[in-house]
């Protein structure tokens, strides 16, 4: 499924300085019934988002208007650990985000953002507490992510950190290519190795 | 070099090594079930491509089916609808089925295991975080997500980079009332709900060799909940002979030609860990958890540390306990319970209701305890009545439901209400896990059946008689 393509990154953010958010707070599992992927921003942090009656929880970052239509959400350590529900990363895209920043991210979570167009960028832990301290400080603030220089700075201040990614999911984002499109076109190649498998 | 177990089954499925990226990884073994593939199959469609191997998949319908009359058509549209598509995509691609009443349907990583799919040094994915239990086998087996589904059925690889490598020992004799449960949610209690990420664990020493194949699956499959991609234990004669003779084993000359390449599957003496932890069985009591993350974990008898004696930020902890409504400093015995759920792919299997029925034989389920009783397959059913467990579970006012995954994610009408605490054997207790606003204490079989019985948590050590051998 291919996304639109990831470079350059300018937005302010959405904060959420809590710890080991899974994705069954992102993506409650009664969310999950559908059969096509459409419409999951709806529910995204649904229970955090919404009381049991179904009203919105103003305060809750997601629905403060200070920081609306923002493309960058700021997660606490460890964020997505849990299930391996892809529902999790579609929910972050559809709700019209394109980046999640964090100290540490779980491992199937940020696998699953690689492949569909949502770019994960860890970060030391005190870099992540002042952008914390920065959107608190200013909602309006502004981050720039940007992939091509592997760089996310803070532009009220000019703070920089560089993050990792290889090589060929940075490619991947840049072009908005998947991984299917490669594995395609190395069939050939697979069912010869397939040929070698005992079981 | 040397090698670990772990190298030795990964770097034979690496079809290609990408430079500055993943390994091109092939998978022997797929399960899918209703929730999770979906949406890949739609892909498939949407390329105009196939299923490359579709002898490799293996369908069941496990995480939205009802656990009650499974021979009535499904309530809720919804889950219909996911189960019809899986019946739909399986049967159109030429994939084995075990639908909703099928006699070999149940949760996926009970009847991989039952059915000989599941075999030592083989890779194994599913769209399911738990699938770390197939590694009990000596199998690479983790969770992926749905693009991941699509890319196997299509091509019957990954992309993935090869994780770090960490070994956890656990040597010593466990204690009375100390089962497989325990051992895991002590380790992560140990590593926190994080401390295993980007690696995979092997699981060594005396109390994983003594364990039995069940024990060991309960703990490969928590392995997620510290991070971790995945547990294995190296495979030796409990696992051959647990796997032989079952319906997809290998046989004849296939299993001797198998017996050799599994009998080469061990870490050698000096080969290198990225991380190594070891522990002491005699340190590990009875565990149950306190708060929203599988790693807030403690014996059953200590009672809740304080905000400052935990790693991790403050703001987080007190969120997390103000949701479960408990205080620092609270004992965790006699804390009043309302629900108690015996199953999932944690604890779903004889050996869970072997234990249950230990305690719960000659005593009657508490008044103020609803309890679900969910067998993970039919066989499990079945075997259930064949040792007359039912009886002892039904004398002691106990209700036996059908197989699913059931109350462990609560996606089917097995949802603890808002506000109850319930005594789970699954994998989870994070916030609504088990339904909107439920709160959960993850513990064993045996904690769960002292608990029914008698209406609070409660030590199972203090109702069973120690066996000295």
């Amino acid at each position: 499924m291919a996304y639109d393509k990831f470079e350059v990154l300018t937005s302010t953010a959405y904060p959420l300085p809590i710890e080991n958010v899974d994705t069954d707070q992102i993506i409650p599992a009664r969310f999950l019934k559908a059969t096509e992927r459409k419409g999951f921003g709806d529910n995204f942090f649904r229970d955090w988002r919404y009381d049991s009656e179904g009203n919105a929880i103003p305060d809750f970052p997601l629905n403060d208007a200070k920081y609306a239509g923002s493309k960058i959400l700021v997660g606490g350590k460890n964020f997505g650990s849990g299930s391996s529900r892809e529902h999790a990363a579609w929910s972050v895209y559809d709700f019209g985000l394109r980046c999640v920043i964090s100290s540490f991210f779980a491992d199937i979570f940020r696998n699953n953002c690689l492949n569909i167009g949502v770019l994960p960028v860890q970060v030391s832990p005190d870099f992540a507490q002042k952008l914390f301290d920065a959107i608190e400080a200013d909602p309006k603030t502004e981050i720039k992510v940007d992939l091509p220089n592997q760089t996310v700075t803070l532009l009220s201040t000019g703070d920089s950190e560089s993050f990792d990614i290889n090589g060929y999911k940075k490619g991947n984002m840049l072009n908005g290519f998947d991984d299917i499109d490669y594995l395609q076109n190395m069939k050939e190649e697979i069912a010869a190795f397939g040929e070698t498998r005992p079981f | 070099m040397s090698k670990t177990l772990f190298d030795k089954v990964w770097d034979s499925h690496v079809v290609r090594k990408i430079e500055d990226g993943p390994d091109v990884f092939f998978i022997d073994r797929h399960f899918i079930h209703e929730v999770t593939s979906p949406v890949a199959f739609v892909g498939l469609k949407n390329r105009g491509i196939g299923v490359m191997y579709p002898e490799k998949t293996f369908a069941t319908a496990d995480h939205n089916t009802p656990t009650w009359n499974q021979h009535l058509p499904v309530a809720d549209p919804l889950s219909a609808n996911q189960l019809e598509a899986l019946a739909n995509n399986a049967a159109k691609y030429g994939i084995s089925h075990w639908g909703l009443g099928h006699r070999n349907n149940g949760i996926v990583h009970i009847v991989g295991p039952e059915n000989g799919i599941t075999l030592p040094g083989s890779t194994i994915v599913c769209g399911d975080s738990h699938t770390s239990t197939h590694g009990a086998f000596g199998a690479i087996a983790f969770g992926i997500g749905t693009s991941e589904v699509e890319m196997v059925l299509s091509t019957q690889c990954i992309m993935q980079p090869k994780p770090k490598k960490m070994r956890i020992n656990v040597n010593g004799k466990l204690g009375f009332g100390v089962t497989p449960k325990d051992v895991a949610l002590y380790i992560i209690s140990q590593q926190t709900t994080s401390g295993a990420t980007g690696y995979f664990v092997e699981y060594a020493g005396d109390v994983f060799e003594n364990m039995t194949m069940e024990g060991r699956m309960t703990v490969c499959n928590l392995s997620i909940e510290m991070g971790a991609r995945g547990g294995m234990i190296a495979p030796d004669e409990k696992t051959f002979e647990y796997i032989k003779g079952r319906k997809h084993t290998p046989k004849g000359a296939d299993w001797d030609k198998a017996m050799e390449y599994w009998q080469t599957l061990y870490t050698e003496e000096d080969a290198e860990f990225d991380a190594e932890f070891t522990y002491n069985a005699a340190d590990i009591e009875p565990m149950i958890t306190y708060g929203t993350n599988p790693g807030m974990g403690i014996g059953v008898t200590k009672s809740i540390p304080m905000a400052e004696e935990v790693e991790g930020g403050i703001a987080t902890y007190k969120k997390s306990l103000g949701y479960m409504k408990f205080n620092e400093g609270d004992d965790m015995i006699g804390k009043e319970v309302d629900y108690v759920f015996l199953g999932s792919c944690t604890n779903g299997r004889i050996e869970d209701f072997r234990a249950f029925c230990s305690i719960v034989e000659g005593r009657q389920k508490a008044d103020n305890i609803t309890a679900w009783l969910v067998p993970g397959s039919h066989k499990v059913v079945d075997q259930i009545k064949e040792e007359g467990l039912d009886k002892i579970l039904e004398a002691a006012g106990f209700v036996l439901r059908e197989p699913g995954c059931s109350a462990c994610l609560a996606m089917n009408d097995d949802k603890v209400p808002a506000g109850k605490l319930a005594v789970s054997t699954s994998n989870r207790n994070f916030e609504g896990r088990q339904g909107p606003g439920s709160r959960t204490l993850l513990a064993s079989p045996l904690v769960a059946a002292a608990t029914a019985v008698s209406g609070v948590v409660t030590d199972p050590r203090t109702l069973l008689e120690e066996v000295t051998v």
